[in-house]
Parts: C-alpha cells; structure tokens; sequence
C-alpha cells in the first residue's frame, strides 16, 4: 500500500534553463540599499521608495508565524535571495522584440500560441519584470488597461494610487511586508464601467534564476459593471537551492462588477510559494477564485474576499495536489462586512505518498449583519496509508440573522471501486485516475475549457504509478 | 445570604503571594510522599509556565482579561464552611448508588455507598480519604493523562494546591445501574477550588458518575480550577456526567481526559449553565481497538457569559470510533469558542471519527466562534466534521404559527427541540429532567 509514485513528468515541462545576461541585479540579500536600487532603476516617485521602506521594517519586525505554521518557513535563507533580476524595465509590445533567450523559454512553454488560439491579452514575466504586454486593439479603445505594475505605476499613478495597498495593507503578514518592500513585475487591469472583456486576460510568470526571488504586485480594478476574468501560469526550473515566490494580488470589484481570477500554480519543487490575495467586492459585485495548486515546496495561500458593499457575493474554489516533500498549505477568507452578502467555499485535496495537505479558513460575520451566508465544503483524499491531510477551519458568526454551514470529510479512493473497475478491463492505474478525477471533477468543470482540459490530463499524470 | 472569608487574610494568603504554596502544604494534612513531590514540581511548573497569550493558537478569540486578574483569589482552607442547607440541597436524586457532598472542598456530611457494592470492593469517596487509603491505586491513575489543549499553566496551579475531589472506583466485571453522584459547592467569597476527579472503570465494568457544580449563593466570587480523569478498562461502559453550575461570579476551568482501552462504550457529558466564563478541555484518548468514545456537550450561555471549549480526539489504536456533539444556544450577549480536534495516527487504520458543533443563536449580540479542526495521517478512515451556526428556521415557526401556536411558544418549543438531542444521551430519566428543568429556569427566568 505505501509505494510512493515518483513520476512528475508534467513538472518537466517548465524544467529547462537557459544561460541568460541580466542587465540588472540587485545581488543577494536585503537591505535599505537593495531598495534603492529597485527603485531607482525603475524610476519611481518618492512615495513608492518611502512605502518600500516602511514594508521593510514592518517585515523585519514580524516574526515568522511558525506559532501555526510549517516549521518549513524557518529554512528560507533571506540572504542568499537575489531580489531583482531584469534585462530592462519595458516589456515589448511584438514577441520578435523579445531578446532570443527569453523569447526561447516563453516559446517553448508555448505561450505566444495560447495567445494567439484564445487570449485577449497576454504578459509574460520573466524574473523581476514583464518581458512582454500586449492586449488586442479593441480593448485598448474601450479605456481597458492591462500593463505591467511598473509601467502602472508610472503611467497611471492616479488609479494605481488610490486602490494600492487597499485591500491587503503592508503589515498584514510577514510575506506582505516582503513583497511591498520588493515588489516587482506582476499586473495593473483596470476596466472601465460596463465593460464586459470577453475572452481572460492572461499572466504567466517565469522563474530562471537560481536563488532568485519573485514579488509580483497585481491590481485589478473592475469599475462598475464592468467583468473580465484574469489566469495566471507559472513554472520554474528545478533547483538543488529553494527559490522563494511572494506575490501580492489585491482585487478590487466596484459596484455590480464581476472579477474571475484563475491560477493554476505549478512551482517547481524547490520553491516556497508564499502569496496573499485578496479581493473587496462592492455592493452587489462578484469576487471568484478559482485555485490550483500542483507544484511547489510549501504553497501558503488562503484567497480571500472582503464583502463591503451590500449584495456582493465572493467564492474560492480551490484543487491541491500535494506529492512527496510538498505541502499545500491553502484555504480561504471570507469576511462579510455588509448586509445580504453571501459566500461560498469548495475545496478539494489530494494527498499522494508523503504529501501533505492543509485546509485553513476563516468565515466571520462580526458585526450583527441581516442575512449573510456562507457555506463551506472541504474534502480531501488519501491515496496512500502514509499520506496526511489537515482541516482548521475558523468561524466566527455575530448576531441571530446569519447562517453557515462548514463540512469536511477524509476518504480515500474505496478498494471496491478499484476492484469494479479492474473487473471490467481498465488497468489499475487508470482506475485509480479515474476514481481521482471522480472526486475533483465537479470542481474542474468550473474551469474554463482549456484549462480543465489541461487539469485533467496533470492530474492523470500526477497519479501514474500512485497504486501499490 | 453572604458568607466572608474566614479565617483571616493573613494566614490564608492569595494567589499571587509567594507563600501561598508554603501555606497549602502547611495545612494539607495528608503525608504521602509522592504527592508531595508531584505538588512541588507542579508549582514550580506554574511559576515557569508563561500566561496564555491572544497570539497562541489554543487561547485563539479567548478572552484573558478575567484570567490575568486571578490572582487574589485565595485557596479555601479545608475546613467546612457554616452553610446551612447544603446537605439537604445534596439530594436531588432518589435512585443513587453513592452520594458525596464537598462544601469548598471539604466533607460535608458523610460519604454514603450502597453496602452491596462496597462488598463487591468498588471505592466510592473523597480523593483526599483515597490518597490515604488506597495510595497505590490513586498513584497509578493520577495525573497519567493530561488535556495538553493550552491550560498547562493552570493544571500545574491545579495539582500544587488540590486538596480533595471525588474518587470513584469500579472493579473488573462489576455492573451498576444506578449513578454515583457527587456536589462540589463553592461557598466562601473569593475562594479558589482545585477539585480533583479519578473515575476508574475496570475490565467490562459499567457505572456512571453525575458531578454537580454549584454555588451556595449567587453573590460570592469564585476560581474554580477543576480536573476530571475517566479510565476505562478492556470492555468498560463508563458515563460521566458534569453538570456546571457554578453561579456567575465564578471563573472556571475544567480541565479533563477520556481514557479508552479495548473494546469500551465510553461516554462523557458537559452540560454547561453557569460561571461567568468557563475554559473546558476535554480530550479523548482511545488506546484500545473497538471502542466507541461519545463526547457531548450542552452549554446555554446568557448575558455576558463565554464559554470557551477546546476539545481533542486521539485516535492512537485502530479499529475504533469516536462521536462528538457540541452544542450551543447562545442568548443575550454571550460568547462561544468551540475548537476541536481530531487528531488520527498513522496506525489508526479504519477509525471512524465524527465532530459536530451546532450554534443557535437567539439574540442579534451573541457570537460564536467554531474552529473545527482535522488532523488525518492515516488513509483508510472515515472522518467528517460539520459546524452550522444559524438561527431558528422561519419556516419551521411559521409552521407553528399556521396551527394556531403563538410565536413565543413556537420559538421556546424548537429551542427545547434543539436541547433534546442532549438531552436524551443522558440515559438517567431522573438527571434528564432535572436538566429539562434548570434549562427552563435559565430560559424564562
């Protein structure tokens, strides 16, 4: 029963590096002079600088939150981190623009083809900052921004300054504090009033340096009545060192809005995953996550939506796949701040050999709000006696005018089934596939089509060899 | 009725004065050396231990205030106190196998039990009589298991300054009906109490044990620090029952295991009315295969009372199944904290473990806090938890109403609904409706 399957073939696919020069480097460690540098060649205004500053005491200052967390966290080396590694600081608006050693690496994961098959848009960061941005026509004319955070910032400081840091402020936790200090690359949306953007705007993030450290900052702003749905990739070369990955993403859904944001989150084994996100949704706007957690050492991640208007709806459908030597430390936060607001939670794990999976979640309902409501399912699946998952939900309700309901279940995958199955032909690693899919597929469909196709076929091939 | 602290302050020092343990062991009267020694450790242990903190996991919503400020609370001092009335308040029950009433920890009329059990060697009597009589006994079950859910600080104040509780015990294959009960009364204003409870059930014994906490006026203030240990041998059927009712200026704790060997139906009840904050752990240790270990709780808070409970179920052995049900109706502005853990090892292969936590809430100002928490390291089982929290179903009271039942009664009848699942795993008709009663009185008072 304990046999531990060791195929990771679909990780192979971003497990190439190619020597590549960097114009600009910050070198290894973190200090006051490792901030200037960023700011300076990236050629920010006063605050930016003093607002990276202040993030670094508060990161200082906090402690490692070990006291509920992975012991794990204590391994990361702060100083052998490299903390800004670009070839420029503006992305090519062309794919021929982009120089060959780049280029190379987003060919090969094939990103310009998705782009041209079904993308409305496309970034593609490579280390510290975005080597390519481009947005078809259209939307441009329809006052929709999709840039970089760099460019963001310096093009558009008016709408960037008043949402930034917003929704998830520098001290809300210690790996907050980092980004804000060293942020870096990541996106700026923003989509005017009633503007509906049809097909998903698409990130894909590049690690390729060894030791190297990756703080996006994304902002999306969907203005009243406005949609547009966002995915995020990710991949990185297999290291012998960790790499460590420490995103921000702050959503913010003006009135009647709808804001989808996707990720599919396939780090290399080696690097410690590390991202607060969190969405505020206005009256009557909608927040969803939708969340996939393949890769990566330790993933740390609970998507969060605020509810500050009333009628604003926020959901976080989450898939973790936890193998050997990975943890996937994910959940949720939901806080109703205002009347009517309603959110949803569906979570599913899998644990195979020695992974482990984590549920953590917050609901709360603190002031005595009119009918609010939550609802919470999380289920996980052991494949193998030795495999562990944990559950630690937190819900804390006010007043008599709300309800939630949380309900979590362990299971595995039922000898009776496999054997049903292996009477009518189908080899046992298929029917353990299939049994898998089985327990994630109502969640999978909630994917777009091109992304549950791809789900599918990883998941078939995280399990090969999985049955012993 | 007010009762003042007697004897003087001067030899009877609080909390926070260093002679306080130097006092108690002055005083205790019982020469057992093992117990010193764990006395003396243990309130070195207190000193050592840090206070909780809001930041720590295990004290997570808790409220401190009230647990920094104990330190003038002063240890009672073994005498009995002048409380007419007490005994006679003692006899809630007719149909009883033994009765033991302690009045701020000491004896306060003699202790009775059934002359036939007492032939069959089951031990029914204060902690502080067994320590004396039966010291191998008492030393082999003391102090072997604790919660470990965060009070650490408080158990080490508990076992340096106990000095008496209820001991009860029930050799192989003796089968009993009817309860064994006992009071615990906290009298004296400002007293503090360690109460001690050891519930020993061997091979394929049944017996059941009903704890009353209670107060002799509703004006004194209190600490109650209690500790409650349940052993279940190969194929025991324990109940335990503890009824909390300590009046609403006592702060408490009570902190308790559930030991299971094989092959037991072990089963532990809190029903929760009083103190105006209460700290439970309770943590359920299955040893054995094929056990079935049931924990349940009914707790009704009112005004501004928190109950903060934090439980753990341990699946160490395989093969065995765990259920557990806590339920809270939360009115005015009271607080709840449920937290409860089901921890299962990598040999507890097919265990079957459940956890439940119901809120009611029946006031727009109370808050329930429900942390329902899994710990899985073994694949072959079956677990599941559930927390709701909501609010009467309008529709179900609209159901009432169309029959003609005014609003007031429909609601009072779904809330006692709601009790009933409770109260019906009490398996004592006369304990069953003595709490159907208190919950009326704390409902229409």
């Amino acid at each position: 029963m304990s046999s531990t399957p060791d195929l990771n073939i679909e990780r192979d696919v971003g497990n190439f590096h190619y020597d590549t020069s960097y114009e600009f480097d910050a070198g290894t460690g973190l200090n006051e002079q490792t901030i200037d540098y960023i700011a300076d060649v990236k050629g920010e205004d006063d605050w930016v600088r003093e607002f990276r500053k202040k993030a670094l005491k508060i990161f200082r200052d906090k402690p490692v939150p070990t006291h509920w967390a992975s012991k794990d966290l204590e391994n990361i080396d702060y100083d052998k981190i490299r903390y800004y590694l670009s070839k420029g600081q503006r992305p090519s608006r062309t794919w021929d623009e982009v120089p060959d050693d780049v280029k190379n690496t987003f060919e090969r994961l094939g990103i310009p083809e998705k782009e041209r098959a079904y993308l409305a848009g496309v970034e593609a960061q490579f280390d510290s900052e975005a080597s390519y941005s481009n947005m078809k026509e259209e939307l441009s004319k329809q006052g929709v921004i999709f840039v970089g955070s760099t460019e963001g910032l310096r093009e558009y400081p008016e709408i960037f300054r008043k949402w930034f840091g917003k929704v998830i402020p520098i001290g809300d936790n210690k790996f907050s504090a980092l980004n804000s200090a060293v942020f870096s690359g990541g996106s700026f949306i923003y989509v005017p009033p009633g503007v509906k953007v049809k097909q998903p705007l698409q990130a894909y993030f590049r690690i390729n340096a060894e030791n190297f450290g990756q703080f996006e900052r994304t902002l999306i702003i969907a203005d009243e009545g406005s949609e547009v749905t966002y995915m995020e990739g990710c991949t990185a070369p297999q290291f012998e060192t960790s790499t460590l990955h420490s995103a921000v993403v702050e959503l913010v859904a003006l009135k009647g809005a709808k804001l989808q944001y996707i990720t599919v989150q396939n780090w290399s084994a080696n690097v410690f995953n590390l991202v607060t996100k969190r969405g505020m949704a206005m009256d009557d706007a909608e927040i969803k996550w939708i969340d996939c957690n393949i890769g990566s050492r330790l993933t740390m991640k609970y998507p969060g939506v605020v509810m500050r208007g009333p009628g604003a709806r926020g959901e976080v459908l989450s898939i973790a796949l936890a193998h050997d030597g990975q943890h996937q430390d994910t959940g949720a936060k939901m806080i109703h701040a205002a009347d009517n607001t309603s959110s949803n939670i569906i979570s599913k794990s899998i644990s195979i050999g020695q992974g482990r999976s984590t549920y953590r979640g917050i609901v709360n309902m603190p002031r005595s709000l009119k009918s609010c409501k939550n609802n919470t399912e999380c289920d996980a699946l052991l494949i193998n006696s030795n495999s562990r998952t944990d559950t630690y939900p937190a819900i804390t309700v006010r007043g008599n005018q709300s309800t939630v309901q949380h309900e979590a279940s362990v299971s595995k995958v039922s000898a009776e089934q496999i054997f049903y199955m292996m009477q009518r032909g189908i080899p046992e690693d298929e029917a353990m596939s299939l049994a898998v899919n089985g327990f994630v597929n109502d969640l999978i469909r909630e994917f777009p089509m091109e992304y549950s196709v791809e789900l599918k076929r990883l998941i078939d091939l995280e399990m090969e060899g999985s049955v012993g | 009725m007010m009762i003042t602290s007697e004897p003087t302050t001067t030899d009877n020092p609080s909390l926070e004065d260093p002679r306080v343990f130097q006092q108690h062991q002055d005083n205790l009267g019982i020469d057992v050396p093992w117990l010193t020694s764990a006395k003396q450790s243990a309130w070195s242990r207190y000193l050592e231990l840090p206070s909780p903190l809001r930041t720590d996991e295990k004290w997570r919503f808790a409220n401190l205030n009230r647990i920094r400020e104990m330190g003038d609370f002063r240890p009672v001092p073994g005498t009995t106190p002048e409380v007419p009335g007490i005994v006679e308040r003692s006899r809630r029950f007719n149909e009883v196998s033994g009765r033991l009433v302690l009045a701020d920890e000491a004896l306060a009329a003699a202790v009775e039990l059934d002359p036939d059990l007492r032939k069959q060697g089951v031990i029914f009597t204060t902690l502080a009589d067994a320590i004396v009589q039966h010291p191998d006994l008492v030393q082999r079950y003391f102090m072997q298991q604790t919660p470990e859910l965060g009070s650490e600080k408080f158990e080490a104040l508990h076992v340096a300054l106990l000095r008496n509780g209820t001991f009860l015990y029930v050799p192989d294959d003796v089968e009993i009906d009817r309860p064994f009960v006992s009071y615990n009364w906290s009298c004296r204003d400002g007293g503090a109490l360690f109460p001690h409870t050891l519930f020993i059930t061997g091979r394929n014994a049944r017996a059941s044990l009903i704890e009353f906490q209670e107060a002799a006026t509703e004006e004194t203030r209190h600490l109650v620090v209690a500790n409650a240990h349940l052993y279940a041998g190969d194929g025991a059927r324990p109940v335990h029952t503890i009824v909390q009712n300590w009046n609403l200026n006592t702060l408490s704790f009570q902190l308790n295991t559930n030991n299971a060997q094989e092959e037991t139906v072990t089963k532990s009840t809190l029903i929760n009315l009083g103190s105006i904050q209460a700290r439970q752990e309770i943590h359920g240790k299955i040893f054995g295969s094929g056990s079935n270990v049931e924990m349940y709780a009914l707790n009704v808070p009112r005004g501004r009372q928190e109950f903060d409970q934090r439980t753990l179920q341990s699946h160490i052995a395989p093969r065995s199944r765990s259920d557990l049900l806590f339920k809270n109706a939360l009115m005015e502005s009271s607080r709840s904290i449920f937290s409860g853990l089901i921890i299962v090892e990598e040999d507890a292969q097919q265990t079957d473990a459940y956890q439940t936590n119901n809120n009611l809430m029946l006031s727009d100002k109370a808050e329930a806090n429900s942390l329902p928490g899994l710990e899985i390291k073994a694949n072959d089982v079956k677990c599941s938890h559930g927390a709701t929290t909501g609010r009467i179903d309008e529709s179900e009271i609209f159901y009432f109403l169309a029959r003609g039942i005014p609003r007031s009664k429909a609601q009072e009848l779904m809330v006692f609904g709601y009790f009933e699942e409770i109260v019906q795993k009490l398996d004592n008709a006369e304990l069953a409706e003595y709490i159907r009663e208190r919950l009326v009185h704390k409902f229409t008072d």
